[in-house]
């Protein structure tokens, strides 16, 4: 089935706003993300205005990841400044919006980037819909220091992306994940974490422990992860701002892996290894009152909270084949919701709710997919040797994830997606990389 | 030999081993030699005999941690030693092949190790010298992507750790 939405332009048409009062057009340029074939919306970004000397290299770099942001998502298409009419040489001047309609540009991005006292920058930008002829919505700005430039660039797209889809973007957020080195049989793990599109990688723990499967808190400013540390796996908890971290559990005689937070942040579910049979467990987010949510001799684990806290999605393969369940966040009975072919795990609750991604392995190649909260309507994003861990962008527009090539030289990357199945990019690291858990849009 | 040695420095001087992975069992030309060398492999109280000559490892079947017959007769011989050899504890290794979702292979890898643990507590070995560990797909031992390696890394390894239990 057709997955990807389109988008479809609804242009104001000429004759009949022309009558009406400025204030009453209808119809401003939208890209509505539906379903349907997608024809990314050409856009252009001239360079962002200096407004003194200092800000002659932010100005020109912070218009740049605003365009790769918006041609990053495969919805929008950039316009090179080699094919511009005109250009735009003072940001408050008139817009000869003609010569965008010549180019067929439908969105034009302006900015003006100051710097300040303490190293301060000041970002100005304004929207257009080119083909009406009017600002969409109004000119706006951002401050921050000048090490911040990224994240204001990040902003601008944001604000850019959401007017013209009228959803939230994601481009001011980051990617917790674990950085990889060395063979396939000795492979060394380093949590890190980094923007969305790979800029500003920082390294959370140091090497000398296997770690695995990060885990953001809702609010961005904590990390639950696996490792290795005393021998045996175990959760631990990492504040990301001062990098301490604290195991949550440790008794002897278990293994605690695949931690989730609950949706406001108080509560962990996971899975406890106890006597070979695994199964899921809560406990409050500083280790205190565990409880046990499964009692079966099968595997249960790769659980993940519904966005209202009240249910759990999870792995199991009580069945006979790993498959996926949704319970009640408190335990009790389970429905089973994958009955296609193969084999179904880590499924990830999407945050509008609608939606689980999931890993699927059928016929020795492993996908990426998608299906509605009931099971209906799977459909398999991706193919390849080997595809796990999905996790999604905080609009539930994109999901990312690891692919492992295939072989003794085998390695991991983190790949990017849009749930239609569309536009498939690696994600750059600075080495192999695996397990991404993308973080919430920032404050 | 040279691998033997540093094998018996990391037992002997730090008194613990580490994770072995080296298919030694495979490789008897160590064992039974004329001139017994203490801690050597022909020595049978050393880890190096248990690892070589005993065999350290089990191997599973797709998905399973049930014991095969092959199983079941090198763990009988690991039962047999460890029970002679009381002055050894030992961490059970539940590894899994790269088929399989991080998750999955950790609780299966649980699954094998303990499976290892239960049929030695059976057999007569102290359940406090016992404890498990799952690396899931973690630490394959061959890496390339064909079954000929699967087949090596769905294991269960009974890495020895010199002393007594502490509890």
């Amino acid at each position: 089935m057709k997955l990807l939405k389109l988008l479809t332009l609804a242009l104001a048409l000429s004759g009949l706003t022309l009558s009406l009062p400025v204030a009453a057009r209808a119809e401003p340029l939208r890209l509505e993300l539906t379903d349907g074939i997608i024809e990314p919306l050409p856009f252009a970004v001239p360079a962002f205005q200096a407004e003194n000397s200092g800000a002659a290299e932010l100005a020109q770099n912070i218009a740049r990841v605003v365009a790769s942001d918006l041609a990053g998502t495969g919805l929008f298409r950039e316009i090179p400044a080699s094919a511009f009419i005109s250009n735009v040489t003072n940001f408050d001047s008139p817009l000869q919006y003609a010569d965008w309609r010549a180019i067929n540009a439908q969105a034009l991005i302006t900015g003006a980037v100051s710097t300040g006292a303490g190293g301060r920058i000041t970002v100005k930008f304004r929207v257009f819909d080119v083909v009406s002829g009017a600002p969409l919505g109004e000119g706006l700005q951002f401050g921050g220091s000048v090490a911040s430039w990224r994240r204001i660039a990040h902003k601008v797209s944001d604000v850019v992306y959401s007017r013209i889809t009228g959803e939230s973007g994601y481009f001011d957020s980051r990617v917790a994940f674990v950085s990889e080195t060395g063979p396939k049989n000795a492979r060394r793990k380093r949590l890190a974490i980094m923007d969305y599109d790979g800029a500003n990688v920082q390294y959370l723990t140091e090497s000398n422990a296997i770690v695995l499967a990060p885990r953001f808190s809702p609010t961005g400013d904590r990390v639950l992860y696996t490792s290795y540390e005393t021998g045996f796996p175990r959760i631990y908890l990492l504040d990301v701002a001062s990098v301490g971290r604290r195991v949550l559990d440790d008794q002897d005689g278990t293994m605690t892996f695949a931690p989730r937070f609950s949706p406001d942040g108080r509560t962990v579910v996971f899975s406890l290894s106890r006597g070979g049979n695994t199964d899921l467990y809560r406990m409050n987010a500083d280790g205190s009152g565990q409880q046990r949510l499964t009692s079966a001799p099968s595997i249960e684990t790769a659980p993940s909270f519904s966005p209202d806290g009240q249910y759990i999605v999870f792995e199991s393969d009580r069945s006979g084949s790993p498959q996926l369940y949704i319970m009640p966040a408190t335990g009790g009975e389970a429905r089973r919701i994958s009955f296609g072919p193969g084999r179904y795990g880590t499924p990830v609750w999407s945050p509008r709710g609608d939606m689980v991604a999931f890993t699927k392995q059928n016929r020795g190649r492993f996908h990426i997919g998608v299906m509605r909260t009931d099971g209906s309507e799977e459909r398999l994003l991706t193919a390849s040797f080997l595809d796990e861990g999905p996790s999604w962008s905080p609009n539930g527009r994109v999901i990312m994830f690891t692919r492992e090539s295939q072989g003794a030289e085998g390695q991991p990357a983190l790949y990017s997606i849009d749930i239609s199945g569309r536009n498939l990019r690696r994600v750059a690291t600075p080495q192999a990389g695996s397990d991404p858990a993308w973080g919430p849009l920032q404050n | 030999m040279r691998y033997l040695m540093k094998a018996l420095l990391l037992v002997g001087v730090l008194g613990t081993a580490s994770a072995c992975t080296n298919p030694g069992r495979f490789d008897t030309s160590g064992a039974g030699g004329a001139g017994m060398v203490p801690g050597s492999a022909s020595d049978p109280t050393s880890p190096a005999y248990f690892e070589q000559t005993v065999g350290d490892r089990v191997l599973f079947a797709v998905d399973q941690s049930t014991l095969s017959a092959e199983a079941v007769a090198l763990l009988e011989m690991q039962a047999t030693w460890l029970m002679d050899n009381p002055a050894f504890t030992a961490v059970i290794e539940g590894h899994a092949d790269e088929q399989g979702t991080r998750e999955y292979n950790l609780a299966l890898g649980a699954r094998r190790a303990s499976s290892v643990q239960n049929f030695l507590i059976e057999r007569g070995v102290a359940p406090n010298r016992l404890k498990t560990v799952s690396y899931g797909k973690e630490r394959p031992l061959e890496i390339c992507s064909a079954e000929s390696c699967y087949a090596q890394n769905r294991r269960a390894v009974t890495v020895l750790s010199a002393g007594m239990p502490t509890s």
